[in-house]
């Protein structure tokens, strides 16, 4: 057991050293991993952002029902039980105009514009969220409310933030498949840098063999080589990302100071940071390992 | 501890290297395998370090028939061995304690006893004032020692050395002879090869001679 992990250790620390006696052709091929795995990645976490705007804008549906804006209040009160009583309907809540301006006031920057209205442009209004929330459900409900009495409109919210996120959801699937041709890209890579390392060690893997070093042995730090060199390049996509996001956070600030709205790309979570680690060192480690499995076995001391 | 029974090697191609040789090395004994070039003594060496596999008969070394080894098992036939090559086949990016190093790192050796111990067989061969200088800086002489070094470094029960003294002139190959002959005092069974008769003569082992694939004289 403490031979074993001697073993492990001892191989981790000469494959640390070979790494690092090359700077340059190791530099360059994490560089090309790193930029491989970061375009996939980076529009992942692209498609993520956008999923978590969609979000917090409420894909729940829900329908916006504007009254008239000659309505009273008896017509409202007379809608608000109308809509209390409807079977498919869960929730409905009164917005009524003046707090409808009051909220248009403080939330978005528009105070002036609204200071300097001669009237309170907005209708009494209702959000009503509906039981059944499949679309044709929710079009009926909003066929059957447009027809009632001092009902001037009524709005599907939501639907098109539905709509994102199916998009959205086809976007998911194009990045799995850019990641699986990055994949091959990253184990390509490695079968090659691994292959030339096998060529330049050709006479240590032949006295090796001669003094008993059994396969697995000799494998070892070709295996560690290969997996270090992915997960050097996991890391470099990382950091790519995190400039970027960095970079665009910049420019998004001015952009949220304009609009009074908080947008921020968020990056990676703790897990997919995990994941993407650990699948490019697995996926270094399975390149390498196809590349000695095929030249090895051809260099057998004569 | 090595017996050949009947042993026949053809190598691709038709060439005959040994034909039907018999023949058996106690344990403990210091034997020169001699003969002109192309008689067979390097297949002869090969063959016991599951280097080449024979085409008939049987090669057994220390109680393991050779030719019927799994491929796993080599590596652990090879460690009770010391192997010598006229090539040295030293490794030039690395300093002569790491080299000497090299058998006791593919067994997973602790390394402060595994550094002690190269400092005793380099001490030996007479190299530990040059422990930290690469092969390349090495004469053609002490290049040998340090393989010689190499080859003993993990006390193996036998030593095959192909034509240690290849390169060397005579004075030099006397001291490498002395060499050998002290560790087969510690009982170390040496099979040496060489075509270099006055070096055999002088030691005064028992001689196998091959003449053209057989044994002439043994």
């Amino acid at each position: 057991m403490k031979t074993w992990l001697w073993h492990h250790v001892d191989a981790l620390r000469t494959t640390l050293a070979r790494l690092l006696r090359t700077p340059v052709a190791t530099l360059l091929n994490v560089s090309v991993i790193g930029v491989a795995l970061a375009l996939p990645v980076g529009l992942y976490v692209a498609v993520v952002n956008l999923q978590g705007l969609t979000r917090s804008l409420g894909s729940d549906p829900q329908l916006s029902v504007f009254l008239a804006l000659d309505a009273g209040s008896a017509d409202a009160k007379r809608i608000a039980a109308r809509l209390q009583q409807h079977p498919t309907v869960r929730e409905a809540r009164y917005v009524p105009r003046d707090e409808a301006l009051k909220e248009l006031k403080s939330s978005t920057g528009l105070a002036d514009v609204v200071d300097s209205l001669p009237a309170n442009p907005l209708p009494d209004a209702f959000v009503v969220t509906p039981r059944d929330t499949t679309p044709a459900a929710l079009e009926k409900l909003r066929d059957e409310v447009r027809g009632w009495p001092k009902v001037t409109h009524v709005q599907l919210d939501a639907e098109w933030a539905r709509r994102l996120e199916a998009g959205l959801r086809a976007a998911l699937l194009a990045v799995s498949l850019l990641a699986t041709v990055f994949a091959f890209a990253l184990v390509a890579v490695t079968f090659n840098t691994i292959r030339l390392q096998i060529l330049t060690r050709r006479e240590e893997i032949e006295v090796s063999k001669l003094i008993g070093a059994t396969d697995s042995f000799i494998r070892r730090p070709f295996l560690y080589y290969g997996a270090l060199q992915g997960l050097a390049g996991g890391l470099a996509a990382w950091a790519i990302i995190a400039a970027g996001i960095y970079i665009l956070n910049g420019a998004l600030a001015d952009l949220s100071r304009l609009y009074a709205a908080q947008i921020e790309l968020r990056h990676l979570s703790p897990e997919d940071s995990g994941s993407l680690l650990a699948f490019s060192a697995a996926l270094g480690w399975f390149g390498s390992w196809l590349s000695v499995n095929r030249h090895l076995a051809a260099i057998e001391p004569r | 501890m090595i017996s050949f029974s009947r042993v026949t090697k053809r190598y691709p191609g038709g060439l005959e290297a040994l034909r039907g040789v018999t023949l058996t090395i106690d344990a403990g004994e210091m034997v020169f395998v001699t003969g002109p070039s192309g008689a067979g003594k390097s297949t002869a060496l090969k063959l016991m370090a599951a280097i080449e596999r024979p085409t008939t008969g049987s090669v057994v070394v220390s109680g393991q028939n050779v030719g019927a080894l799994r491929p796993r098992a080599v590596p652990f036939l090879r460690r009770k061995l010391g192997l010598i090559f006229q090539d040295q086949k030293l490794l030039f990016d690395r300093s002569a304690f790491d080299n000497v190093m090299l058998p006791l790192a593919v067994t997973g050796f602790e390394r402060r006893e595994a550094a002690r111990r190269v400092r005793a067989a380099l001490d030996k061969v007479g190299l530990l004032a040059k422990e930290k200088v690469h092969p390349v800086r090495l004469s053609g002489g002490e290049q040998q020692r340090l393989a010689i070094a190499r080859a003993i470094v993990h006390r193996p029960a036998i030593l095959l050395a192909d034509e240690p003294t290849g390169n060397l002139d005579a004075a030099y190959a006397a001291g490498i002879g002395e060499l050998f002959r002290s560790f087969n005092q510690v009982g170390v069974t040496v099979v040496i090869a060489t075509h270099d008769a006055s070096f055999a003569a002088r030691m005064k082992p028992r001689m196998i001679v091959l003449k053209e694939g057989r044994v002439a004289a043994a």
